[in-house]
C-alpha cells in the first residue's frame, strides 16, 4: 500500500506520530512494573540455562569422554550446535546490514532484536568450540601470543581460521548493535525517572545530543559498519563450511559447502526471528511497528534462501552420482537409507516439504499462528541438517570393520537445551532493559519526518 | 568539545517540525552565521547540508584502519609460518599466501569497524557527559523525543545575546532561551 504522504510504501501502522513512537518503545523498558509473564518466562529460561552449567562443570570435572563422541563419531553435539546457532545470528547481520545497504525500510523495526539474537546465539555458539577443545582453561592458545613454550598456531587450518572469523564477528557484532543503541540509550536517560536509570543510561549514551553533525557521522559509521558487516557474515559460514569441505570425507568434501552453508543460515535465522518477533509484538502490543508486512516478507526471505538449501541438497545429492565415486555414492545411500535415514526424512520434510510448499501462498505468510509454526519447523530441520552433515557422514566410513553409531547421551542433550535456556534468558534481560525497537530510525521513516520543501524564510535566495 | 567557561554558551530556538528547522538552519547559515549546530532526535541531512556540514572524515579513518588490520595480520602470518615457527605440513609451502588471505580479511573488517566506531565517536567529542545545552531544561525533554532545535552559539563573532534572540524569534518557534555555562 502507498502512502499517499511519503510516497513510499507503507510499513508502519497509522497514527503515529514522534511523540507516540517514543513514549511507546522506552515505556516498556523504563515502566517501573514488570510484568508477571516476564518474570514466569525468566525463571523458566533461568531454570532451563541452570542445565547447562551442570553439564559444563561435570564436563569440566570429567571431560569430553561424557560425550557420545568417540570413533568414527568424533564430532557430534558440540560441532552440531555450534554450527545450528552460528546460523541463526547470520540473520541478525542480514537485517541490519545487508537490508540497510539496499535501503529496506521496513528492516528499521526489526533490526535491533535481531541484533541482539545475532549476539546472543553467538555466546551460545561460541561456548561449544571452547568446551570441544577438552581443556578450556587452555582456550587461549587458539590464538597467537608470544609465550615461553614457543609455539605458534598452524595458519593453514581451518579450524584456526573460524576462530578469526567467530572473534570477530562477534565484536563486530557487538559494536554495531552497541552504536545502534547510543541515540536510543538519550532518549531513555532524559525520559528516566528513577535516578539509577538516568544515571546507567547516561552512562551508556556517552553524552549523546543529538546534533547534526553528529549524526552524519554517525549515519557514515553505520553505513560503513554495514558495508564491513555484509562481507563479514558472509565470510562466517564460509569460513565454517571449511571446516567440512577442506576435509577429504565423502560428503563434507564439497564446493558448495559455501554458499549452501550460509543461505541455510539465512534461513534458520530468520526462522528464529519470527520465532522471537511473533510472542513479542503480541505480548508487547507492538503491532503497529512489527507489522503483518514485516512477517510477509520475512516468510519471502525464507522462500528465496530456502530454495538455495534445496538446490544444495539437490547438488549433493547429483554429485554424489555423477562423481561416479563408489564412496560419494554409498555415503548418500547410507544418509538416506541407511540407520540413521530416519534424520534426512526429518530434514527434508521441516527445510523443504512442509514451508517450500506452503510459503508460496500470501494467505498463510500473513497468518501468524501459521508463521509461528513454519518457524519452528524449520529451525528444526536446520538443526537436523548440521546433525545429517556431521554424523551420518561419518558413522560409515571406508572401512566396514570400522564402522560405529552415534548415540548422544544425556550431558550432550543438556548441554543442547541449556543454551536454548541461555538465549532465552539472555533474551529477556534484553527486552527488559534496552530499547529493543530503534526508536530514531523508526522516527525517520514517520511521515511527519519529511521535509517539506519551502523556501527559507527571511532568506534572500 | 567546549571548555568549561562562564557566560552564555548560545541561543537556543526550538522548532516543532524538521521543516521549520532546515528553513531556520539555511537561513542563518545565509545571514552568514557559522558557529551554530541543530540537534534532532534523528538524523536530518538536510539541516546538516543547511549548516554547512558536507562531508566528514570517518570514511578516512575506517580505511586506514582496514589497511592497519590487513597489513598486521598478514605480516604476523607471514613471520609466524615462516621464521618464528615453520612448519611442513605434507611438504606444502611455509609461505601459504591464499591460507592467510582468510585470517587477513577477518581482521581487516575487524579494525576498519572499530575505527568505524570509536573514530565515530572520538570525531564527535564522545563520551562527554556534561554539555552546556543539558542546562536548558526544554532540551532535555525534547532534543531525544519529538522537538528539534537551533543553536547559535557565543564562540560566532556576531553573536550578542539580545540580538541572536531576537534574530531567531523572527523564525517564530516554540520558545527561545539562552544557555549559560
Amino acid at each position: 500500500m502507498i502512502d499517499p504522504l511519503t510516497g513510499e510504501y507503507k510499513v508502519l501502522g497509522p497514527d503515529q506520530t514522534f511523540k507516540s513512537v517514543t513514549a511507546k518503545i522506552s515505556d516498556i523498558v523504563l515502566t517501573p512494573k514488570t510484568a508477571l509473564g516476564w518474570f514466569a518466562l525468566f525463571s523458566v529460561g533461568g531454570a532451563v540455562a541452570t542445565l547447562v552449567l551442570v553439564a559444563v562443570t561435570w564436563l569440566f570435572l570429567k571431560g569430553v569422554g561424557i560425550w557420545a563422541i568417540t570413533q568414527p563419531v568424533a564430532w557430534g553435539f558440540a560441532i552440531i550446535n555450534f554450527v545450528w546457532w552460528i546460523g541463526i545470528g547470520h540473520a541478525g547481520t542480514l537485517i541490519s546490514a545487508i537490508l540497510l545497504l539496499f535501503k529496506q525500510g521496513w528492516r528499521n523495526s526489526i533490526n535491533r532484536f535481531a541484533e541482539a539474537m545475532t549476539i546472543f546465539a553467538v555466546v551460545c555458539a561460541g561456548l561449544f568450540p571452547l568446551i570441544h577443545v577438552g581443556r578450556p582453561w587452555l582456550a587461549y592458545w587458539l590464538f597467537p601470543y608470544p609465550n615461553t613454550m614457543n609455539v605458534w598456531p598452524q595458519f593453514r587450518s581451518p579450524l584456526l581460521w573460524d576462530v578469526f572469523a567467530v572473534s570477530t564477528y562477534a565484536s563486530v557484532s557487538i559494536i554495531f548493535w552497541y552504536l545502534g543503541m547510543v541515540p536510543d540509550f538519550g532518549t531513555l536517560r532524559d525520559r528516566a525517572t528513577w535516578p539509577i536509570a538516568k544515571y546507567f543510561y547516561g552512562l551508556l549514551s556517552l553524552g549523546w545530543r543529538g546534533s547534526v553533525r553528529h549524526w552524519m557521522r554517525y549515519e557514515t559509521a553505520s553505513l560503513l559498519l554495514a558495508g564491513l558487516a555484509t562481507p563479514l557474515v558472509l565470510s562466517v559460514h564460509t569460513v565454517i563450511s571449511f571446516d567440512f569441505a577442506v576435509a577429504v570425507l565423502p560428503g563434507w568434501h564439497t564446493t558448495i559447502f559455501p554458499p549452501y552453508f550460509v543461505a541455510g543460515a539465512i534461513y534458520s535465522g530468520f526462522a528464529m526471528v519470527l520465532t522471537l518477533a511473533i510472542p513479542l509484538r503480541k505480548f508487547y502490543h507492538l503491532e503497529h511497528l512489527v507489522t503483518e508486512r514485516h512477517i510477509d516478507n520475512m516468510g519471502k526471505v525464507m522462500l528465496g534462501t530456502g530454495l538455495i538449501v534445496a538446490y544444495g541438497y539437490g547438488m549433493e545429492v547429483f554429485m554424489s552420482w555423477y562423481s561416479a565415486s563408489h564412496w560419494e555414492f554409498f555415503m548418500m545411500w547410507n544418509r538416506m537409507f541407511g540407520p540413521m535415514g530416519w534424520s534426512y526424512g526429518i530434514l527434508i520434510f521441516c527445510n523443504i516439504a512442509f514451508p517450500l510448499t506452503t510459503l508460496w501462498v500470501r494467505k498463510l505468510r500473513t497468518n501468524i499462528a501459521f508463521m509461528f509454526l513454519v518457524s519452528i519447523i524449520v529451525n528444526t530441520g536446520m538443526w537436523f541438517e548440521r546433525f545429517v552433515i556431521v554424523v551420518t557422514s561419518l558413522y560409515r566410513d571406508f572401512l566396514p570393520s570400522s564402522w560405529g553409531t552415534y548415540r548422544a547421551t544425556k550431558w550432550d542433550y543438556m548441554t543442547y537445551v541449556g543454551t536454548l535456556g541461555l538465549f532465552t534468558a539472555l533474551f529477556l534481560l534484553f527486552v527488559r532493559f534496552l530499547p529493543m525497537i530503534p526508536m530514531n530510525e523508526i522516527k525517520m521513516m514517520l511521515p511527519s519526518a519529511k521535509i517539506t520543501p519551502k523556501k527559507a524564510v527571511g532568506a534572500g535566495d | 568539545m567546549p571548555v568549561a567557561q562562564e557566560g552564555t554558551y548560545g541561543v537556543l530556538a526550538e522548532f516543532e517540525t524538521p521543516s521549520d528547522l532546515v528553513r531556520a538552519a539555511q537561513a542563518a547559515y545565509h545571514d552568514g552565521w557559522r558557529r551554530m549546530d541543530c540537534y534532532t532526535p534523528y538524523p536530518v541531512e538536510e539541516a546538516a547540508e543547511a549548516i554547512g556540514f558536507h562531508k566528514n572524515r570517518v570514511p578516512l579513518i575506517t580505511l586506514v584502519g582496514g589497511l592497519m588490520g590487513l597489513c598486521a595480520m598478514f605480516s604476523l602470518e607471514t613471520w609466524i609460518s615462516t621464521l618464528a615457527y615453520p612448519l611442513n605440513i605434507g611438504g606444502r609451502p611455509t609461505y601459504s599466501w591464499p591460507a592467510f588471505i582468510i585470517p587477513a580479511y577477518e581482521w581487516t573488517i575487524l579494525f576498519a569497524g572499530f575505527s568505524a566506531a570509536l573514530g565515530m565517536f572520538a570525531m564527535n567529542g564522545l563520551p562527554s557527559l556534561y554539555h552546556p545545552l543539558f542546562n536548558a531544561p526544554n532540551f532535555r525533554t525534547g532534543a531525544t523525543d519529538d522537538k528539534f532545535f537551533l543553536c547559535l552559539e557565543a564562540t560566532d563573532p556576531k553573536f550578542e545575546v539580545a540580538g541572536a534572540k531576537a534574530y531567531l524569534a523572527a523564525f517564530a518557534p516554540t520558545s527561545v532561551v539562552e544557555v549559560e555555562y
